[in-house]
């Protein structure tokens, strides 16, 4: 942990330097914070550029763990923190990594990003710990980070970086929330835990809200597949309103 | 006997497709046609059978609190087991390195048909998540670990072969438009994952 410190404090220092270096060599006019095409980077993954629905990146973890609300909303954080920090330390390190060992050393970056999220995790939230059991691990070869470190951290400054990690990051907790939204509500008739249709009793006379008029919970979307068949609805779905995303074959 | 049980359920029961949706990336991306399905799905038999007893070495005589006690009395109450996510992502990315240039050395005309295929895998979520299932269910001996990568591979290679040919005969169907291509085969594959729920409870 004490070369992860120093390492941090090391990323600072450089952060800075590579920025004047920015600042100085790039002939055009700094950037505002938030112009228009790093609003783009930050905003372009939550809907044309998705990286679930479009880039079709990072599904692994996303269907296991969406039979809950809580548990998708803490795997997103993670997410958002691994991506944005090791696209950050990517950027950094850009030009010093050798193109033949780049995997091996991107690896070892989410590797340490994420088991920071682990030991985080036990040590606050152990219950929705053991609930992702093994998908925080799986984190380190979720696609979507891969993907982007090869496909953006690798060339693009360190603030860019950032946004992007954070963008697409939202762009895959975004789906991850509303597939878990529905699966939650419907199969088990509750959000992050709270009957919001109503207490189902023993008999019909017990239960209060839509349960008391026979309503009943389809089960069948807490069994893993219907998580994919939900994705597919979305997807679905935004094509249709966003047609030029529409696939050829 | 409890092999083939356990061989079968790595099969079907738990197939990483269709039961936790490991790997779905590259199972997504390269089931376009069967040929190519046919060799990642290979090469992911032999990257798993390979990577899952070693990580279980690695696992049992390093990681594990008490694990080290073969070097000493004083090493037993060593735990390592926060490293094994790095220790595990390195034993597979230079497994693939290593496998690669074995297959480029001795097998060139594999090495041909399944060249970009090969650095692919260290990535692929159903490696590793071999790995890190196989520290869950603590198995007895290496010959567990053994069956169960490879068992764990087969049943990914036959679900992407699954998927890819059924994905050949859709191009020819009349599929609604927004819904074609990525859609659609997550809809197929979800139809698929209920078929194979059906092994469920089987028990040798």
């Amino acid at each position: 942990m004490s070369s992860e410190t120093n390492q941090k404090s090391e990323t600072e220092a450089e952060k800075k330097k590579v920025e004047m270096l920015l600042f100085l060599s790039s002939s055009e006019e700094r950037e505002h914070f938030l112009s228009k095409a790093n609003r783009k980077i930050l905003k372009d993954p939550l809907n044309d550029n998705n990286p679930i629905t479009v880039q079709v990146l990072g599904i692994c973890s996303a269907l296991a763990i969406t039979v809950q609300l809580k548990p998708a909303i803490v795997m997103s954080l993670a997410v958002v923190f691994v991506m944005a920090f090791s696209n950050v330390i990517i950027s950094l390190l850009r030009n010093s990594i050798p193109s033949r060992i780049r995997i091996i050393v991107q690896l070892v970056v989410v590797a340490a990003m994420v088991i920071l999220v682990d030991q985080i995790l036990k040590a606050y939230a152990f219950d929705v710990s053991k609930q992702l059991s093994i998908f925080i691990g799986l984190i380190i070869t979720n696609c979507i980070i891969m993907g982007r470190l090869e496909a953006f951290a690798l060339g693009n400054g360190v603030y860019k970086s950032f946004l992007d990690g954070i963008g697409n990051a939202a762009g895959y907790g975004l789906i991850l929330i509303v597939i878990a939204f529905f699966r939650e509500l419907l199969g088990s008739g509750k959000l992050l835990g709270y009957e919001v249709l109503g207490h189902k009793g023993v008999t019909l006379a017990e239960s209060t809200g839509l349960y008391g008029l026979g309503y009943e919970d389809n089960g069948f979307f807490l069994l893993s597949p219907m998580a994919l068949i939900v994705v597919g609805i979305i997807i679905w779905v935004q094509r249709a309103g966003n047609r030029k995303l529409v696939e050829e074959n | 006997m409890e092999l083939v049980n356990l061989f079968v359920k790595s099969i079907f029961i738990e197939n990483m497709i269709f039961a936790y949706f490991l790997g779905m990336c590259s199972y997504l991306a390269v089931s376009k046609t069967v040929k190519t399905a046919v060799g990642l799905g290979a090469a992911v038999i032999f990257v798993l059978l390979i990577t899952v007893p070693v990580n279980y070495l690695l696992d049992n005589y390093l990681l594990q609190p008490g694990a080290l006690s073969w070097l000493g009395a004083e090493f037993l109450e060593v735990d390592l087991s926060f490293l094994s996510f790095i220790m595990f992502i390195a034993v597979i990315a230079s497994m693939v390195q290593l496998v690669e240039m074995i297959v480029e050395k001795f097998a060139p005309a594999l090495y041909g048909s399944l060249g970009i295929f090969l650095p692919l895998i260290a990535v692929n979520c159903a490696i590793l998540g071999g790995s890190l299932f196989m520290q869950q269910k603590d198995f007895n001996g290496i010959e567990g670990a053994l069956v169960y990568g490879f068992g764990s591979g087969l049943g990914w290679f036959l679900a992407i072969l699954a998927i890819a040919a059924i994905r050949e005969k859709i191009a020819y169907s009349n599929v609604p438009a927004p819904l074609k291509g990525l859609g659609i085969t997550f809809i197929i594959t979800g139809l698929m994952a209920i078929g194979f729920m059906s092994f469920m409870g089987i028990k040798l």
